[in-house]
């Protein structure tokens, strides 16, 4: 192997430069995880019990009343965590998506897997009767068989990703043509739902929308657990990828002469993104802009290196997702808002200012 | 180190864009691929780095076969620069350090973090390091995607119209650049041109391609006016100058 030109033997301030470049993204990170903690910690405080700080940290603890317990444990927690799973999964995903489908606007909504999704839930609501309206003042509109809704979202967003990878692979699983894919098939879903609900009665029709608003409360401790080891995994494998994403954000010719497979880290990245996509959507609902805003914050900040990126994408995801949902439980409490109407309210309006403040790089 | 390119075919959707090349270059040459547009000089370097795959023939560097060989391994033998670089939002340096990304398991070692150092100050980027790369000029960042490419600490290397964008000072730096590498590190390059004049200062050696075949191969003595006006098109004078070749359209 011919050597091209010495290591640097002087002069070594530029390693110096790196290393402080460096620590100074470490210091980012770790800033970031401690804000996601302290979030985590209000969000658990947050609720209509009224439960003072110290009583829901002692709770948390291990002390604690049977009440307190009850409430912390077995409905704010599950929710906190969902919150933080789904939040890191759901960005890190997007992030993932943006880099192997060289687009900054790609999300996990993008492949038609949300919209995959939604239909599944619509089978399982209208056809299968799993939806009904309870006359209860608190929560009029019920599904009576969660688990046979979130059965047939699942099934239906996992056919849609493997229908756009097995397209994808006939055209060479160019980002193109794995795009259209997506389209096309957020069309098709989008009108199979359409057809579902013009022919189901009101009622129907009114829990399936229902299940469509994205809402954290939905998770129970078993959920969770899926959620978590699903989320944990792909995170994992998409660390271990990271150079390989480094080199596909310079262009797929360089990345080659790198010597990344670029159509297998294609395929793994979208496969893996999509099966966060799909378990976070059939559990807990539609949840935008979580995969879009997450990445393109924290690239601005942080640039395109995904040694960082990845764990940034993940911390800001559950950033905001926390805050979505303890805003969701605060602004007209005792009232919950869907945590999926506020993502995207506020998510909007700032993806839009950061898009007239100018992108900082490409995606 | 020696590449060896024999009876190598290549063709997109069934039209053959390459037939029978076959050719050779050797540590220290620095060989020129000319041909008109859309030859097949961009598509014959891609099926060398394995970027395409050829449907015919073989490519051997060092004697092993290059289908042989896993992504890393190969980079770690050939390098290439794009025609037009695409950089991501990092640092110059972080951009010269994904060149060590073949060798690097878990993360960048600190002689990987060296080699990048050396390679920034071998092309005067130094004082650019921590700067993004997106900021740099045209010329910059070509000299940037040289950098990455000569941390891949490749046998050889090769380069995609290297000049086409540039403008005439930052051609001849670039050109400059690349040949006094080849001369110190005992590596090969080989380069696609369209300027006659400036692969004439650039190579000691040169590919005419015409139709998808080697229409000539050898040293400066195959650049005549009639192997020019065979495979441009295009009447041409040649007239000596300072001790080389000139090409001067008529």
């Amino acid at each position: 192997m011919s050597q091209g030109y010495k290591a640097a033997s002087s002069g070594l301030g530029g390693i110096e430069a790196y290393h402080r470049h460096i620590r100074f993204k470490g210091l980012l990170l770790c800033a970031l995880a401690v804000l996601t903690f302290l979030l985590a910690l209000i969000c658990v405080n947050a609720g209509t019990a009224k439960i003072n700080p110290m009583q829901v940290l002692k709770t948390i603890l291990g002390g604690g009343g049977e009440k307190d317990y009850i409430v912390i444990w077995r409905i704010r927690m599950p929710r906190v965590v969902s919150a933080l799973v789904a939040g890191a999964g759901l960005s890190v995903a997007g992030c993932v998506m943006q880099n192997t489908l060289k687009n900054p606007l790609a999300s996990p909504s993008t492949l038609g897997i949300s919209s995959a999704a939604t239909f599944g839930a619509n089978i399982a609501i209208i056809a299968f009767g799993a939806g009904t309206i309870l006359s209860t003042a608190g929560d009029p509109v019920s599904i009576n068989n969660p688990y046979l809704v979130t059965v047939c979202a699942f099934i239906c967003s996992m056919g849609a990703v493997l229908i756009i990878l097995f397209l994808a692979r006939l055209r060479g699983f160019s980002p193109e043509s794995i795009v259209l894919a997506g389209v096309a098939l957020s069309s098709i879903f989008g009108a199979g739902t359409t057809l579902l609900q013009y022919f189901a009665p009101d009622i129907l029709i009114a829990a399936a929308i229902f299940w469509t608003f994205g809402d954290l409360a939905r998770a129970s401790w078993n959920e969770v657990l899926i959620m978590s080891v699903t989320v944990a995994g792909c995170l994992i494998f998409f660390f271990f990828q990271r150079w390989n994403y480094n080199a596909l954000s310079n262009g797929e010719e360089t990345a080659k002469g790198l010597g990344v497979n670029a159509q297998r880290v294609r395929f793994w990245g979208l496969l893996l993104s999509s099966l966060i996509t799909a378990v976070t959507v059939s559990f807990l609902g539609m949840i935008g802009f979580i995969g879009l805003l997450g990445p393109q914050i924290m690239r601005r900040i942080i640039g395109d290196d995904h040694r960082f990126l990845i764990p940034a994408s993940a911390l800001a995801g559950s950033i905001i997702l926390l805050a979505a949902d303890t805003l969701a439980r605060v602004v007209i409490s005792p009232a919950v808002l869907p945590v999926g109407a506020v993502t995207s309210v506020f998510g909007g309006p700032m993806f839009l200012y950061m898009l007239i403040r100018g992108r900082r790089g490409r995606a | 180190m020696k590449l060896e390119v024999q009876g190598l075919c290549f063709g997109y959707s069934g039209r053959r864009v390459l037939n029978n090349i076959s050719f050779s270059v050797a540590s220290g040459d620095c060989a020129a691929i000319l041909g008109t547009n859309g030859v097949g000089k961009s598509t014959l370097l891609k099926c060398l780095n394995r970027i395409l795959r050829c449907q015919e023939g073989r490519i051997c560097i060092g004697g092993a076969d290059i289908r042989g060989l896993d992504g890393n391994e190969l980079a770690r033998r050939i390098g290439y620069v794009a025609q037009t670089s695409r950089f991501a939002d990092t640092t110059v340096f972080d951009a010269v350090l994904l060149g060590r990304k073949p060798y690097i398991k878990w993360d960048a070692t600190r002689r990987d973090l060296e080699l990048a150092q050396g390679v920034l100050e071998r092309l005067s980027l130094s004082e650019y390091a921590m700067r993004s790369v997106n900021e740099l000029s045209g010329g910059e960042m070509q000299k940037v995607a040289i950098a990455r490419a000569l941390a891949q600490q490749p046998d050889v290397l090769l380069f995609d119209e290297p000049t086409s964008n540039l403008d005439l000072k930052n051609q001849l730096e670039v050109i400059r650049i690349i040949r006094e590498i080849v001369r110190e590190s005992d590596m090969a390059a080989i380069v696609t041109m369209h300027d006659l004049n400036l692969a004439l200062r650039f190579a000691g050696k040169f590919i005419m391609l015409r139709n998808g075949e080697i229409y000539a191969a050898g040293g400066p003595e195959i650049l005549t006016a009639e192997s020019i006006r065979d495979v441009y098109g295009v009447d041409v004078a040649i007239e000596a100058y300072g001790g080389s070749k000139v090409v001067i359209p008529r």
